[in-house]
């Protein structure tokens, strides 16, 4: 099946489709790990990690097994989900105490982040060979990272500020996550041709 | 209670997960199964009817279709159940050829555009315009397929040397008139048609001899009974 | 449990989602689905239904077999439960409303990993009879319902002039888009949220005050 332009892919992830202000995934880690810059940013590489070792293995089960049960896909993507993030608990709590430390439940439940789980339903659906889906991975990974640096960074400047004590909380984390979404709507047709 | 309890949950075997687990699956792996074969007919009649309607609106006056795909470097009718990328011939109610309809896909504004556009090769004129799938701007980009005007553009549109994109009304036939404030949509629905009908163009027929109608003696009861 | 009890607390279990522990807008999970899928009252309907369906068969069984599934094994077992029901969802609604299923898309799957029902499953029906299980995710549900279709029907009004299809204001009626655009969905929330905050802090005043000044009048007294 002929392959979408790879940059094209790559760009709409991360910025013009942004799996986290356009498509709303990934909303429980947003908000609930955003509070401070250094976590974001290592979550979200964890994130991008799932997501590749979720991207191969979504495709080799397409391809050879689920071709003969397509209804086995939903469990099967979930089981393979569950696996890797279990997989990179067991490293990360051996290579980094302090990180495991730092990431707490927020790393179990990588599993229930719903943007792994749409990265793996929507590669089959448009049927993505492996490059192209591990190039949306990334895509999608580094788009869920950069919205949750960008919030954490909004975040822990609006610690300094007086905000009134009826918005503080979930209210205004989606009123800044809606600026956030509207200011990315910029990149819209980033890649049409002005031909 | 407390004491029965705690001799109750003594660690349960690594059997007894394992069955637990294993159990677990193979009866949602039945329950499963029978519901994609109960549900499996439906939703390949709506997708079949889907497709239908869409072919039917961009080549009109026609009531019967085919899917078409390259074989050995000409047109030739798919078997039943071919997955290849293909067109469509559409025919009349007396099985004549009417036109093909082709698919096309391409970038929008904001996500993949996909649509299906209605040719007749013997006229070399766009005759229908249908967007089949898109994401395009709310009340702007959107108009590809809810502005009238714009959809009936290509009701007869010539495409050689090539369709073009206008802003201020349409002056030659292969002129399309692009929705105002929508420019980039509408000059992308635009750019798919060029390029789907440059890759199918050498592919099709000669005027007068395409593919005849295979003969589809359920189907074509099934279409004539539906209400034409 | 004597048999008078059980239906009470049936019903206060049911009672409780809908309004006081509204999964929404009071425990904020399920977030992900609320904001992709209403931007219509019809899609917030339909989600909501999906959800329905999924909460309250995986509560029923859960409950019913919560004494055959070992503690180790119980949140695999939940999640294998919760994906059959999705896929169950999926099919059916694919075969009876294929264009709404084409709207939804694959946020209908995304289900299965709406930490509300897996935190349900947890939480409540692992540990508590069907019958209160199920009332509790029926409950929950009706509560999720409501509230995306709170959202849905005022993302649809401000962004299209329309509700479930019907065109209420007339042709000159701008449509406020973002509504229906991701950043009014993040927003709206945020608005509702704050809405609910102010009420609740209001209430929490008065109470307050009304304590404040019967401690008077009892020191007076």
């Amino acid at each position: 099946m002929e392959q979408p332009n790879l940059l094209y892919i790559f760009v709409s992830a991360l910025l013009i489709n942004n799996f986290t202000l356009y498509y709303f995934l990934g909303l429980c880690p947003f908000f609930g790990v955003s509070g401070r810059i250094a976590t974001a940013f290592r979550l979200g590489l964890a994130t991008i990690f799932v997501m590749v070792i979720t991207a191969i293995a979504a495709w080799a089960l397409d391809r050879w097994v689920l071709v003969h049960a397509p209804y086995l896909q939903l469990i099967s993507f979930i089981v393979v989900i569950a696996s890797t993030v279990q997989f990179v608990e067991m490293v990360i709590k051996k290579a980094s105490p302090v990180l495991f430390k730092a990431l707490g439940i927020f790393l179990p439940l990588i599993t229930t982040n719903c943007a792994i789980l749409y990265l793996a339903l929507t590669a089959s659906k448009k049927g993505y060979d492996l490059v192209t889906g591990l190039v949306f991975a990334v895509g999608a990974g580094a788009g869920f990272t950069l919205a949750l640096v960008l919030m954490a960074g909004l975040r822990e400047e609006a610690e300094l500020s007086d905000i009134p004590s009826i918005v503080k909380g979930t209210a205004m984390n989606l009123i800044i996550a809606g600026l956030l979404s509207l200011a990315f709507m910029g990149f819209a047709g980033l890649f049409s041709s002005s031909a | 209670m407390a004491a029965e309890q705690a001799t109750a949950k003594a660690e349960p075997s690594s059997i007894k997960l394992a069955f637990t687990l294993g159990f677990a699956g193979l009866l949602s792996g039945l329950a499963l199964v029978a519901v994609y074969e109960a549900t499996l007919p439906t939703i390949e009649a709506n997708k079949a009817e889907a497709l239908r309607v869409a072919v039917f609106k961009v080549v009109k006056n026609s009531s019967a279709m085919q899917k078409l795909v390259v074989s050995g470097g000409k047109l030739a009718i798919a078997a039943e159940g071919d997955k290849q990328p293909g067109i469509f011939a559409a025919y009349g109610k007396d099985g004549r050829f009417v036109g093909y309809a082709i698919p096309g896909k391409g970038n929008g504004f904001q996500d993949t555009i996909s649509l299906l556009y209605g040719f007749d090769p013997a006229k070399k004129k766009v005759v229908g315009m249908e967007i089949l799938e898109s994401r395009e701007t709310p009340g702007l980009g959107d108009k590809i397929f809810k502005d009238k005007a714009f959809v009936g553009n290509f009701s007869a549109l010539d495409v050689d040397p090539q369709i073009v994109v206008v802003k201020s009304g349409r002056k030659k036939p292969n002129e399309v008139d692009a929705i105002t404030g929508a420019t980039i949509s509408s000059k992308a629905v635009v750019k798919i048609i060029n390029e789907a009908n440059k890759s199918w163009r050498q592919k099709l027929a000669a005027p007068g001899s395409e593919p005849a109608l295979k003969a589809q003696p359920k189907k074509g009861a099934a279409a004539q009974g539906k209400g034409h | 449990m004597s048999a008078e009890q059980d239906p009470s607390q049936a019903y206060a279990e049911f009672v409780k989602g809908i309004w006081k522990e509204n999964p929404v807008f009071v425990q904020v999970l399920g977030m992900c689905p609320m904001l992709a899928v209403t931007n219509t009252a019809m899609n917030a309907v339909a989600m909501g239904g999906a959800t329905f369906f999924v909460l309250v068969g995986s509560s029923f069984l859960v409950s019913l077999l919560r004494r055959y599934i070992p503690a180790q094994v119980r949140i695999s077992t939940y999640i294998i439960i919760i994906a059959s029901f999705v896929t169950i969802a999926d099919y059916v609604l694919q075969a009876a409303l294929p264009a709404i299923h084409k709207e939804l898309g694959a946020f209908i799957s995304l289900i299965v990993v709406n930490c509300l029902i897996l935190g349900r499953q947890e939480a409540f029906a692992s540990k508590n009879t069907v019958k209160v299980a199920v009332a509790d995710a029926v409950g929950m549900a009706i509560g999720f319902l409501f509230a995306m279709l709170c959202l849905g029907s005022l993302r649809e009004i401000l962004g299209n002039g329309s509700l479930f299809g019907f065109d209420l204001f007339g042709p000159r009626f701008e449509p406020w888009v973002v509504m229906i655009l991701p950043p009014g969905g993040f927003i709206m929330l945020g608005v509702l949220l704050l809405f609910f905050n102010y009420v609740k802090v209001r209430r929490q005043k008065r109470a307050a005050e009304i304590a404040r000044v019967a401690a008077l009048e009892q020191e007076a007294a």
